[in-house]
């Protein structure tokens, strides 16, 4: 039994302007010690994934319209708002995007891990503090004992994120869900962060969800991929099938995507227009006004299904246009019309 | 923090010195004296009367002798009641409003403050939509409008509650309300702007996602930074409540200081002018000063910057 299996999850939030459906049937497994990374762009439903796993779906005007997320066979959607609160911090932590203000700018550091500690287990403060102390030292902080009295903006961005961090993991959690930890701190730091949450998942076994938009980070860290696109999972597999085999053109573009060292006086490549607003119902791909493979059939018609092949590769295929040639030569042939 | 609490009291010395100079020569400019009447006096009599108040002297020496006397807490004899010095008035009449003020000010911030927190918490069900919309009314009706209906509520339907005076306890509900609910209207706005804008940051969805129970992050994580407009409007709400309500004590007739107010200008008395505005101007440095030393207390990130 996998640690963590979503099925069929659909999230919406419910707006004067509309029904915008974030997140649209999401199934994922994550095995204990396993990393699995979430891509896409701003508003593909990364986010509200993660959220709706951990319940922190500001409701309303959000509602989980349906699905179930076993988290070691219990379904967290059927569990009441007390066994939750019992769930979250202990068996599942959360780490957030902007370290500068994930943190109570009003309570000291200690305060903050302390009740971290406290809120789940009866602890003495003094024996808390201890361990907070210790987990503030795991994750490199300097001079942790006194540091710990400190405000959160006595600290720099990276070291904020260690501190986030160190709250997540307080509590040895089996899984981490890690919302673009890294995208709010420079690269050198990115690093550092992304080091330490390996370290203490490789010791922990720690299951992980690193959600991120960044390829790079992903490559390096995770074990499984999920690729998202307006609300919908296009693509999942091993990493190597990802990178290496990508099947869906929005991953085949998103790779294009990528910057290279080496190539200087050539344009970047970017996947032209923008995502479809999801308060409007999709039918057919969600990806065919954007997608640079040429089209054998008109927008509308059944919206493609995610097809498992033998090897666990998962493809949302869509057989509205021609994939008769490799993306490479399709690309270059765009980039040759548009020159003239 | 005490390097702080200096530079802003010396500042505070400074308001004040400029607010004295600028009333002294705002009265002073002021056409008439408060010696004219409309009976006519003889020039000798009005010149003895105006000598013995020091009114014969050039202006430059009657600003030095009057700021003097004032540091020293002097400000002289009223310049239309006789045998009566501003000192006097103000001692008489102050303990009045300031016991009014400080019931009213508990009512202002018991009701107030309760409201919008829960108005926020509660936020687009009825327990927000009802104290705002009370508060709206609170804010719209002046006291002239509330005091008048309570006292018909109160005082002449029921027969429960004194009409005015100030004589007791009982005589104070009243009053107290009516000065009370007006500034609990605006200390409950403010609480709920306030804690709105916290339960919104990113830090509350931390806390969540730690396991912290609901009712933990809002006295614990929300309620010191959702407090701070409403504490920073108490300073100069303190000091205009406490300093009585004309409105409120004509209404009610009260011996306060709020009618001296009035009195004062339109007698063109000189002195108590100078001394009423000086004790008032006193009281706004005061509390800002409170108030500038609870939100260094609250905001940690405030203890630096300074």
């Amino acid at each position: 039994m996998p640690l963590l299996d979503v099925r069929n999850l659909t999230t919406s939030f419910h707006l004067r302007s509309g029904v915008v459906r974030a997140a649209q049937n999401i199934s994922l497994q994550l095995d204990r010690g396993e990393t699995l990374g979430i891509v896409g762009e701003s508003g593909s439903g990364k986010s509200v994934t993660c959220y709706s796993i951990m319940r922190l779906i500001p409701q309303p005007p959000g509602r989980i319209e349906s699905g179930e997320v076993l988290f070691d066979g219990q379904d967290l959607l059927q569990v009441s708002e007390a066994q939750m609160r019992d769930i979250r911090g202990t068996k599942i932590s959360m780490i957030f995007q902007d370290p500068m203000t994930s943190l109570n700018p009003y309570l000291r550091i200690s305060t903050q891990m302390i009740e971290a500690i406290r809120v789940h287990e009866k602890m003495d403060e003094k024996q808390a503090l201890s361990k907070a102390i210790t987990a503030l030292e795991e994750v490199g902080i300097p001079d942790a004992a006194s540091r710990v009295r400190s405000y959160p903006h006595e600290f720099s961005g990276g070291m904020r994120q260690r501190v986030m961090i160190a709250i997540a993991l307080i509590n040895d959690p089996d899984l981490l869900i890690a919302d673009e930890p890294t995208t709010a701190l420079d690269v050198t730091v990115q690093a550092q962060v992304l080091d330490i949450i390996k370290e203490r998942q490789q010791r922990l076994g720690t299951a992980v969800i690193l959600v991120t938009h960044d390829l790079g980070v992903v490559a390096g860290t995770c074990d499984k991929v999920q690729v998202m696109y307006a609300g919908q999972v296009v693509e999942s597999g091993a990493v190597d099938q990802i990178f290496y085999e990508p099947q869906h053109a929005y991953t085949q573009s998103l790779q294009k995507a990528i910057p290279s060292l080496g190539e200087k006086n050539e344009a970047l490549y970017t996947i032209t227009g923008t995502p479809p607003d999801l308060a409007k119902p999709i039918s057919g791909c969600a990806f065919y006004p954007r997608c640079p493979y040429p089209k054998i059939k008109g927008e509308e018609g059944d919206p493609p299904q995610l097809v498992e092949r033998a090897d666990g590769h998962c493809v949302r295929e869509c057989g509205h246009c021609d994939r008769s040639k490799p993306i490479e030569s399709v690309l270059a042939q765009e980039v040759t019309e548009a020159a003239e | 923090m005490l390097k702080f609490v200096l530079s802003r009291f010396l500042q505070g010395l400074l308001v004040l010195l400029a607010i004295y100079a600028l009333t002294f020569v705002l009265v002073a400019l002021t056409p008439g004296s408060p010696f004219s009447s409309e009976r006519a006096i003889r020039p000798e009599i009005l010149a003895q009367i105006e000598s013995f108040y020091g009114f014969d002297k050039p202006p430059l020496e009657r600003f030095w002798t009057s700021l003097t006397n004032a540091i020293q807490g002097e400000f002289g004899p009223s310049a239309v009641y006789a045998n009566r010095s501003v000192t006097d008035i103000i001692g008489e009449a102050f303990p009045v409003s300031i016991q009014l003020g400080a019931i009213s000010l508990l009512v202002a911030l018991g009701i107030g403050i309760p409201a919008g927190i829960l108005a926020a918490v509660k936020r687009n069900t009825w327990l927000d939509y009802l104290p705002m919309s009370a508060s709206m009314v609170g804010i719209c009706l002046p006291t002239f409008v509330l005091g008048p209906i309570l006292v018909l509520i109160f005082g002449i339907i029921l027969q429960t509650l004194p009409v005015s005076g100030w004589f007791g306890p009982e005589y104070m509900i009243l009053p107290a309300a009516t000065l009370g609910l007006f500034y609990a209207a605006y200390f409950a706005r403010l609480t709920r702007g306030g804690m709105l804008e916290m339960l919104n940051q990113d830090f509350v969805r931390t806390a969540r996602a730690k396991g912290v129970p609901e009712s933990t992050i809002i006295w614990k994580h929300c309620l010191k930074g959702g407090l701070i407009p409403a504490i920073t409007y108490l300073g100069p709400a303190t000091a205009g409540i406490i300093s009585g309500s004309f409105v409120v004590e004509t209404i009610f007739q009260i011996p306060g200081l709020g009618q001296w107010f009035v009195q004062a200008a339109l007698n063109r008395d000189d002195f108590l002018i100078l001394g009423l505005t000086v004790l008032f101007a006193s009281l706004i440095v005061v509390m800002n000063l409170l108030v500038d030393i609870i939100q260094v207390a609250l905001n940690p990130r405030l203890k630096y910057e300074k």
